[in-house]
């Protein structure tokens, strides 16, 4: 689950990670109201939508009067934004950050992740902030200083001691970063994350450090006992497809190409859309039923394939381990019956009861297709999807 | 004898009573009777698919001799009952629960890393453990399993179940499977696991599955190059996954351009794995390795 920036930011507001005063505007008047609040000689409108890139995409502009922050709110609030990462359809602004603006006079990174490795919590820093941490680990490794911290132990001052020796900070530089990182390393237990990235963390003309920036990966297996986070859900930002999968339990995530995939279990999900492109055609989604799929799901799922427009034909591919084969037989053809079906269909079974399964489905007066083993499913929808 | 487990295995099941504890614990007794009780505290002296339940996982084995225990209590509490197990000294246990948040796995792996290895887990998020003709934990479909030479380890369930069924099609069978499970930390990596399968005279080839997320398989590599001389077979799920989602597992997610199939696929070839494009060539190849 992703979450605003606003949010973020009254996260670390709430939990003593210094952040520069803002306020949340839906409308012209309120961001106008909202600079006034400020009291503050320059402020940053940001549109709130989750996605990167936003500065490129005209989604950040800096104002220094009441009347200029709520032209620009204006602009801003119902526009498409178009970054990197919202994809060429962009994302729809339903709101902006009116934030103070900051004397930024250095510019770091900080980020605590999940260890995978050890099984503790990573703290990465480097001073070369405002980048592509990426772009720094690959040009520049040595900038980059990092310790993993046992969550036996807990975060102690020798960690951030070992942290501003590497990365040569200055005693109130290093004073400031361990209240920050004692604080987020509290925050990473309490709302279950696997990640908090502040890019950029500034240091003021003051030597105050700020947290500009917020990016949170929380855990979606966690969410249960996260009611304050998990109210921060903003269906808007979301695929409307994902949403009405995950009613069904279902797993879907949409991508660019035209055949339609349902399959059980995750990596054979992956799978499929691998042996799709292999044999040159391309997925349109990922979508995984889960391992004991009922009629019901495997009909929801059809149905969510194809809202999608761009889709032609549609590859199913089961390993049977747990459901008989003509179960999810019977499934496919009255999902098939039920939606009216036009697009090539090429089923691929694997199970218990798996000639029966066949039978029933070449059987139904469908224009089904059926397949013996999954490179056979491939090549045959790619084929029938090429010769429409 | 397979790895791990076998005719010898004594298996409990934690959270028996529930719906899949109770489906998939006949399922597996049913393939090999190596199951002698379960447990659900509140239901201790009461009886589940004709095994004793017990209150606490240390009573079972008290009581059954047991030395390894099949896991299906829910996600909130699935891992303080892997905690338990350890507790009561389980030898083998194999967690199949979906859906544990990850920081709740920290302890346990702690738990594990303080045995060195006297306690073995397996997942969670996984399809389990199997030795075809000899003992199942686990929800794997027994039926598409044969005895034979290929060992399988893999991040995946059907799609392990997809390598089985093309060994078992090509009558070289398998020796022992394991999943290792989908999740972000899991009580067994690739390099946990190999050496026991260059150790076992059963297995003559490795077939190895994993997926984008994390970077196990660098390691595996690594670790494939310097100490593994049996021929490994292996396939990396995700070659046309987008960066940034979460495809189904909670582990597989390529974050920051990192943990991508291509990536894997490389490390692996450059220790000599032998890499396959599609998942329907993994049958074929492991067959043309083994000189069959």
């Amino acid at each position: 689950m992703n979450i605003h920036e606003y949010q973020a930011k009254k996260l670390f507001a709430d939990n003593g990670v210094p952040v520069p005063a803002g306020y949340l505007a839906y409308s012209p008047i309120e961001a106008e109201f909202a600079f006034r609040r400020l009291k503050s000689a320059v402020a940053v409108v940001k549109a709130q939508v989750h996605a990167g890139g936003r500065g490129k995409g005209g989604g950040v502009k800096v104002v220094k009067t009441a009347e200029d922050a709520a032209k620009i709110a204006e602009s801003m609030i119902g526009m498409t934004l178009v970054t990197h990462q919202t994809g060429p359809q962009g994302k729809k602004v339903h709101s902006v950050y009116v934030e103070s603006g900051s004397d930024i006079h250095k510019e770091y990174y900080l980020a605590l992740l999940l260890d995978r490795a050890t099984a503790g919590v990573s703290i990465v820093f480097s001073k070369e902030g405002g980048m592509d941490i990426e772009e720094v680990a690959e040009k520049t490794p040595e900038k980059i200083v990092s310790v993993s911290i046992d969550p036996t132990v807990g975060v102690k001052g020798y960690h951030l001691a070992n942290i501003a020796k590497k990365a040569a900070l200055s005693a109130s530089e290093t004073k400031e970063l361990t209240a920050i990182v004692k604080n987020l390393y509290k925050m990473f237990f309490k709302y279950d994350y696997q990640m908090i990235e502040i890019n950029p963390l500034v240091v003021t003309g003051e030597g105050k450090m700020l947290a500009l920036d917020g990016k949170m990966q929380f855990d979606d297996n966690a969410l249960y006992r996260q009611n304050e986070i998990s109210f921060m859900r903003d269906f808007k930002e979301e695929d409307a497809r994902e949403i009405e999968a995950s009613k069904f339990g279902l797993s879907y995530i949409g991508l660019e190409g035209n055949i339609g995939c349902l399959v059980n279990g995750a990596g054979l999900a992956m799978g499929t859309m691998d042996i799709i492109k292999y044999y040159g055609g391309e997925p349109a989604n990922f979508l995984d039923v889960g391992g004991g799929a009922s009629e019901e799901q495997v009909k929801n799922a059809f149905r969510i394939i194809l809202t999608d427009k761009a889709v032609k034909g549609i590859f199913v591919n089961i390993f049977g381990g747990i459901m008989k084969c003509d179960t999810i037989a019977n499934g496919v053809i009255a999902a098939a019956r039920e939606l009216k079906l036009q697009v090539p269909l090429v089923v691929r079974l694997e199970g218990t009861n798996v000639e029966l399964g066949k039978k029933l489905l070449s059987e139904s007066g469908l224009n089904i297709t059926t397949a013996d083993g999954m490179a056979d499913g491939a090549e045959k929808i790619v084929k029938l999807v090429k010769a429409k | 004898m397979g790895i791990f487990v076998g005719n010898h295995t004594r298996v409990i099941t934690q959270g028996i009573t529930g719906k899949s504890g109770e489906f998939h614990t006949t399922k597996s007794h049913e393939y090999a009777p190596r199951f002698v009780g379960g447990v659900t505290p509140g239901k201790g002296g009461t009886h589940s698919c004709g095994l004793p339940v017990f209150d606490t996982v240390r009573e079972a084995r008290e009581k059954t001799n047991a030395n390894a225990s099949m896991i299906f209590v829910p996600p909130p509490f699935a891992a303080e009952a892997i905690l338990e197990a350890i507790d009561a000294e389980i030898e083998t246990i194999v967690c199949i629960t979906e859906g544990i948040p990850v920081l709740d796995m920290i302890p346990v792996k702690k738990a594990l890393d303080r045995l060195k290895g006297r306690i073995r887990l397996i997942g969670p998020n996984c399809p389990g453990i199997i030795v075809p003709g000899e003992c199942k934990i686990g929800i794997m479909p027994g039926h598409v399993h044969k005895k034979g030479v290929v060992g399988i380890i893999s991040k995946s369930g059907t799609l392990t179940y997809e390598a089985v069924g093309q060994t078992s099609a090509l009558n070289l069978g398998q020796s022992t499977c394991i999943g290792i499970g989908g999740d972000p930390i899991i009580g067994s990596y690739y390099t946990d696991l190999l050496p026991h399968f260059e150790a076992d005279p059963e297995t003559k080839a490795i077939v190895m599955i994993g997926e984008i997320g994390g970077d196990l398989e660098i390691k595996a590599a690594q670790f494939i190059k310097e100490n593994i001389k049996k021929p490994v077979v292996g396939f990396i799920a995700g070659q046309t996954a987008p960066v940034g989602k979460r495809m189904g597992h909670a582990g597989a997610i390529i974050s920051g351009g990192k943990g991508t199939a291509a990536e894997k696929m490389d490390a692996l070839r450059a220790a000599g794995v032998h890499v396959v494009e599609s998942p329907a060539e993994i049958g074929r190849t492991v067959a043309k390795v083994l000189g069959r």
